[in-house]
């Protein structure tokens, strides 16, 4: 069973809906003995990182998170997932995450006024590494995307993907052991994306 | 590079999907679940969704079928159209839409845009505006004013002025559709979205008179939209998707296409 943790961080239907859509067996939940009991873990969510580091620590599930991904559990992050699981974000004036990953987020900051913030649409990925829930996705493919801030880990090997938007290269994929997130949506990515959730929902978390 | 998106419109009425020059004589093209699924797989970037009603009598939105699109699009999908409330909002999203678009609602009532963008995130939150060309520029010193309910209903409000204060409130996106060029199919009007997408920092998606691939090309090349809705030209089966995008890839401008 893939549990999806709900810390009423924005809309969880569409990630729901595309392990359906792949007759994959998931449950929504934020219950610490579900997600404890899980097979493998998805970490979603929309919005500011402060509203969500807020839920997280109403819900007490920082702990439990970090237990999942210490002992081996398959884990899988998701736009602010993948800023949430590193250090700290920019984000309302600076917000202590979970520290999964060493790292920060980051705002964009383009030179020119004229380049669009949010990040939105469709962007390429080209992957640093291969990876076993990368299997099967082309190189330079192209995913869908809405942020205004990016993960930077601090380890160079923790970035697993990047992508330019106006000459702001990030880390749009990161990853170590058994812990993988991605910056932009997956269940909102078409067919690619579907494939990257049906690879997560075979991997072991060894890479 | 971020890519420029291709949006199919559907435009609902009682679960067909219709299509009418300047929302009047409107024909039935067919069923929205089966023509969302197909442009899916045909490669489009997003969808949009207008006015889904249930049926003349209920004004309800038909949240049945945006579950029903949700199932089987895996891609981003906006619903506008009928939405009255913040809790008609909640039920689209809930229901798997990536975004809900407000038009004459967000006119009537500004609030609901900062409302919106603060229960669901401003990514959600998507302006239809319908302006017009005018002739009075110093009602209008931007040349356009907004129309609503269906070109019906003139506003008095000037279409740049009123684009800034929806960003202001919170908006994370803009449909700009030309009144003047919907249907015609004679190109987008290439000042107004200019106009618009050089002046605010949200993304701009054109709206109206798509006739041709070249006409996508124009309005990304020279009117800086981020996004462009084709619905008559895609629908009669005029281009394909996977045509409009081989033009737009030759012509240099950037678009998936792998899908």
């Amino acid at each position: 069973m893939i549990t999806i943790i709900d810390y009423r961080a924005g809309n969880l239907t569409s990630v729901r809906l595309a392990f359906e859509y792949l007759s994959v067996p998931c449950e929504i939940s934020a219950d610490p003995e579900r997600i404890l009991a899980a097979d493998r873990i998805v970490f979603p969510g929309v919005g500011a990182a402060g509203a969500a580091m807020r839920q997280v620590e109403e819900l007490e599930l920082a702990p439990v998170l970090r237990r999942v991904v210490r002992r081996g559990t398959p884990f899988l992050g998701m736009c602010l997932g993948a800023q949430i699981v590193l250090d700290e974000s920019e984000e309302d004036d600076g917000i202590r995450c979970l520290g999964l990953m060493h790292g920060r987020a980051l705002r964009f900051r383009p030179a020119s006024p004229d380049v669009k913030v949010p990040h939105m649409g469709w962007n390429r990925v080209t992957f640093e590494r291969s990876h076993p829930v990368l299997e099967g996705i082309r190189e330079a493919a192209e995913f869908y995307f809405v942020h205004s801030y990016y993960p930077v880990p601090v380890n160079a090997v923790d970035v697993v993907g990047r992508t330019d938007y106006e000459g702001t290269d990030f880390a749009s994929v990161i990853g170590r052991d058994n812990l993988l997130a991605t910056q932009f949506h997956p269940e909102k990515s078409g067919r690619l994306g579907l494939r990257l959730l049906e690879n997560f929902s075979r991997w072991n978390g060894i890479c | 590079m971020l890519t420029k998106r291709i949006i199919p419109c559907l435009d609902i009425r009682e679960r067909k999907v219709t299509k009418g020059v300047r929302f009047k004589n409107n024909i039935v093209l067919g069923d929205p679940v089966e023509m969302a699924a197909r442009y899916y797989h045909a490669g489009c970037d997003e969808l949009v969704f207008y006015d889904i009603t249930a049926s003349a009598e209920s004004r309800g939105i038909d949240i049945g079928m945006v579950r029903e699109v949700a199932a089987v699009v895996h891609i981003p999908f906006a619903v506008g159209g009928g939405l009255s409330s913040l809790d008609d909002m909640a039920r689209v999203l809930m229901a798997g839409a990536e975004k809900v678009s407000v038009n004459s609602l967000a006119v009537e009532q500004p609030g609901i845009i900062r409302e919106g963008a603060r229960a669901f995130g401003a990514q959600c939150i998507v302006l239809g505006m319908d302006p017009v060309r005018t002739r009075d520029p110093v009602r209008f010193p931007s040349g356009y004013e907004i129309t609503t309910r269906g070109f019906r209903q003139r506003t008095g409000v000037d279409a740049l002025t009123w684009a800034k204060r929806a960003v202001d409130l919170g908006v994370g996106e803009i449909v700009v559709n030309s009144v003047d060029a919907d249907g015609t199919r004679a190109g987008f009007d290439l000042s107004l979205t200019r106009l618009i997408a050089t002046a605010v920092p949200v993304p701009v998606v054109a709206s109206g008179g798509a006739g041709n691939a070249q006409h996508l090309v124009r309005v990304f090349r020279e009117a800086r939209a981020d996004a462009a809705i084709v619905a008559g030209i895609l629908h009669s089966g005029q281009v394909s998707i996977a045509g409009i995008k081989n033009q737009l890839a030759e012509a240099g401008i950037p678009v998936r296409r792998v899908w």
